[in-house]
């Protein structure tokens, strides 16, 4: 009778373990499928749209009238530059300031206020963004474009930039205080005994040490910024153009797929032409995400 | 003078990435006696004893050659049921690890996880492991407060009670005092001198003095190879290699 | 003793510079949850939470917001739900299962990282793409699914970080009493992390609640609380940008009023995190 139970419990025992490991299998397969899923499905969506026209003319037009056919990316590709980019050079000396100041100058009591803080900054939604830079940073720009004489409704590539540095601080910190902590002590210690001061140390050695975490961390932080949508989207202005400067209003690519799409399923061209800028957003991101890796793995150790 | 030999080891060689760390190992291991693997640190003492369960699984870059019979079964063939094999080997490692949760399930462990579900018999179960370790009379009153709350050498022992409650035959101790004061590692020692009279005993340590107090049998190791092994009163009386020689009157640890 | 003098200073005005680096980081935070609550806390009323919008809402009528509110929680909860029938077995899995096989887990992970770079709005579109070519409508259904795609890296990512600090020791105990890998892995590595995990399905769920790109196109909007998968929802990132929208002020106080919601929800979820971090250690051993 023992023996029985026993001999059925082991085969259910058996089969709980080859069906556990099972769906482990199914859920690394899918893991490993999505980003080809992902590409795949829209490459399918935006093949139309190489079929008519190439690649070359499609990024480096600059006209969009999708009810006549013509779809030039050139517009949202430049505004997704520019914010992007503005945002990061914003977003970057003071990430960088204070992840030297949180690991070398301050004290654990700051750090313990810090973490909390950068936490709840990285959870905040993006709408709450959206809707304090409409609150706060809009009519800011437009004040500031007065003093340069600019004339600016604050709808601008700058108050989406500076709503973008805000959102991707955190992200760009966590990373650095990361960097400068994984760097051993005793090549502070080291320059230190030569007589180094504490600046000296942090500006020579430490630094140098970090420099491949840092411009991977920046490296990361566009590609967090590039894909951002809704919050970059409220404040930005939404006006097909090239933009010249910085208190014009701008239409990044994730804004002209979110405020487009669904709308227009009804005309296969237009579809198409979102998805193809799905797709460049998607590539875009994944080459500086995965360029800053590589960065990241690959200089570490030379250094 | 031996018993019958419990575990044999053949022709063991054990590579990690390029380095040989264990080079042609052949020796048996007596039953139901306590046997001690002796050596300077980093002469591949632990490897060797994770070998015997095969813990190396869980090593990358592990490979590893020859065979090892527990009774008449390899241990490292692959085709071998490899958690059964486990269960009739305790394992007590360097730091105590006690599992995620309180001191009675701690013991129930690995009776549920093989089917006994039956709350009489575990109970009894626990009470008998805990006396065979004697923490019974130290923990009976707070069996569901979380194993971590006890002190090291308790911890330990508790470890070990767990071990025995999956009814192994062998034990292997890795340097089991190490992280241990001494009174809880004496503890330890007296426990293994108790056992040694039911289960085939394996330890690994770099204590001489210890070594002396506890073994019966010694297989003495450096750099990945076996020096000398045998009854412990010859080869702490008279070792025959000049290396074991010099290691037992301590020129050398 | 100039040179002296020019360090000391550069050391100074640089330290000064962290420091104002630090306040600004802290000040921002403060900036923008002071201005949504100023902005936002007259208009909040306890009709607003409770009530589903109604004639005339968005004119400035009755009504609250409480079909967003549900309607969020409906879809992060199933979305963190489904997430996590992944994320957990893969995380175990790899760090019990494939712990011999280094290159498995590292190529898992740059996976992992790779998609959780991809911006919601890709997996928003796609999602989309899909719902089209299976024949859904906007709905619930759709929703949960596009997010679950979009919080998986998300928490399998944290589940890895919290779970690879095991020490390999207990694993070895835990082998050794001859229990399977599954079993190691849900039975022991899963109590020991427990926390850890808990963490992880919090910032996910947090990121599901707070995301509106992927929700977009996929989950619809209503006014009602949806009864069923197949009906649409309503999302409260979605319910502020619309209303924000709006040209009428009482609909633009409401939006601000909502974010209030959004916030307070998102904050309590942080600290809900922090807390179990700090309280749920006491079966953890070092």
């Amino acid at each position: 009778m023992r023996t029985l139970v026993l001999t059925n419990f082991k085969l259910r025992r058996n089969l709980r373990e080859k069906l556990s490991t099972f769906w482990m299998k199914c859920c690394y397969v899918l893991v490993l499928a999505m980003p080809f899923v992902l590409l795949t499905g829209l490459l399918i969506k935006s093949s139309l749209l190489f079929g008519e026209k190439s690649l070359t003319e499609l990024i480096f037009s600059s006209e969009w009238k999708p009810m006549s056919g013509k779809f030039g990316f050139l517009p949202f590709i430049i505004s997704s530059l520019w914010v992007t980019f503005i945002s990061v050079i914003i977003a970057a000396p003071i990430c960088l300031l204070t992840a030297i100041y949180l690991t070398q100058y301050a004290r654990r009591v700051v750090l313990k206020i810090m973490q909390p803080v950068i936490d709840i900054l990285a959870g905040i939604p993006s709408v709450i963004y959206g809707v304090w830079g409409i609150i706060i940073i809009v009519p800011f720009v437009s004040k500031v474009a007065g003093w340069f004489n600019v004339h600016s409704s604050g709808y601008s590539i700058l108050a989406g930039a500076v709503v973008l540095a805000v959102m991707i601080i955190p992200f760009i910190l966590n990373i650095l205080i990361e960097v400068y902590r994984t760097i051993p002590i005793e090549l502070s210690e080291a320059s230190l005994s030569l007589g180094a001061t504490k600046w000296e140390t942090i500006k020579k050695v430490l630094t140098r040490k970090a420099f491949p975490g840092i411009i991977s961390s920046f490296g990361l932080g566009v590609s967090r910024a590039f894909g951002e949508t809704i919050a970059v989207l409220m404040v930005v202005g939404n006006v097909v153009h090239i933009p010249t400067g910085v208190f014009q209003a701008g239409y990044p690519l994730p804004a002209l797929i979110a405020n487009n799409y669904g709308e227009m399923l009804s005309i296969p061209m237009y579809d198409s032409a979102l998805m193809l800028a799905a797709l460049i957003l998607f590539i875009m991101v994944t080459i500086f995400n995965m360029g800053s890796r590589y960065i990241i793995i690959h200089y570490e150790k030379k250094i | 003078m031996i018993n019958e030999a419990k575990i044999k080891i053949e022709n063991l060689n054990l590579f990690i990435g390029n380095n040989h760390i264990l080079k042609d190992i052949n020796v048996k291991i007596p039953e139901k006696k306590l046997t001690v693997i002796l050596g300077p640190s980093g002469c591949g003492k632990t490897t060797l004893l994770k070998s015997l369960n095969r813990l190396t699984d869980l090593y990358p870059e592990i490979k590893i050659q020859g065979k090892i019979f527990n009774g008449d079964e390899d241990i490292l063939h692959p085709k071998t049921e490899i958690t059964e094999l486990r269960k009739k080997m305790g394992l007590l490692a360097q730091t105590p690890y006690p599992l995620p949760m309180n001191i009675y399930d701690n013991i129930t462990y690995g009776l549920r996880i093989s089917g006994r579900r039956k709350k009489r018999f575990l109970n009894k179960r626990v009470e008998y492991y805990l006396r065979q370790v004697s923490l019974w009379d130290e923990v009976k009153d707070r069996l569901k407060d979380p194993a971590s709350a006890l002190s090291i050498g308790q911890q330990q022992r508790l470890c070990l009670a767990r071990g025995l409650s999956v009814d192994p035959d062998i034990l292997l101790a890795d340097e089991p005092t190490s992280a241990l004061d001494p009174i809880s590692s004496r503890e330890i020692e007296e426990l293994f001198v108790k056992l040694k009279q039911r289960y085939t005993i394996v330890m690994v340590t770099h204590i001489l003095r210890q070594a002396k107090r506890v073994a019966d049998y010694v297989i003495f190791m450096y750099l990945g190879e076996i020096i000398e092994h045998g009854p412990a009163e010859q080869i702490f009386e008279h070792p025959k290699n000049a290396l074991t020689k010099s290691y037992i009157q301590g020129t050398y640890s | 003793m100039n040179r002296q003098l020019l360090k000391k200073s550069e050391e100074l005005f640089y330290r000064v510079l962290m420091i104002i680096s630090t306040a600004i980081i802290i000040i921002a935070l403060l900036a923008i949850i002071i201005s949504i609550l100023v902005k936002g806390l007259p208009s909040l009323s306890w009709s607003m939470i409770t009530q589903i919008p109604k004639g005339g809402y968005y004119f400035g009528k009755e009504g609250g917001i409480l079909n967003a509110i549900i309607g969020s929680l409906y879809l992060s909860g199933g979305a963190t739900l489904l997430a996590l029938g992944v994320s957990l077995p893969l995380a175990l899995y790899m760090n019990v299962h494939k712990l011999k096989q280094k290159n498995v887990v590292n190529i898992i992970r740059f996976f992992l990282d790779l998609l959780w770079g991809v911006p919601s709005i890709v997996y928003g579109a796609f999602g989309f793409t899909l719902m089209v070519l299976l024949g859904l409508r906007t709905s619930l259904l759709a929703g949960i699914l596009t997010v679950t795609l979009f919080i998986i890296p998300i928490m399998v990512r944290s589940m890895d970080e919290v779970l690879k600090t095991v020490p390999r020791g207990l694993l070895e105990s835990a082998f050794s009493l001859g229990s399977t890998r599954s079993e190691t892995a849900f039975r022991v590595m899963l109590r020991q992390c427990i926390p850890g995990i808990i963490t992880a399905i919090l910032l996910a769920f947090g990121r599901a609640i707070g995301d509106a790109a992927a929700v977009l196109f996929t989950a619809g909007y209503t006014d009602y609380i949806p009864t069923s998968l197949s009906q649409p929802t309503a999302t409260l990132p979605l319910s502020v940008f619309f209303q924000l929208s709006s040209p009428i002020p009482e609909v633009q106080n409401r939006a601000y009023a909502s974010a209030v919601v959004l916030t307070v929800i998102v904050l309590i979820i942080s600290i809900a995190s922090r807390g179990f971090s700090i309280k749920y250690q006491k079966n953890r051993i070092k």
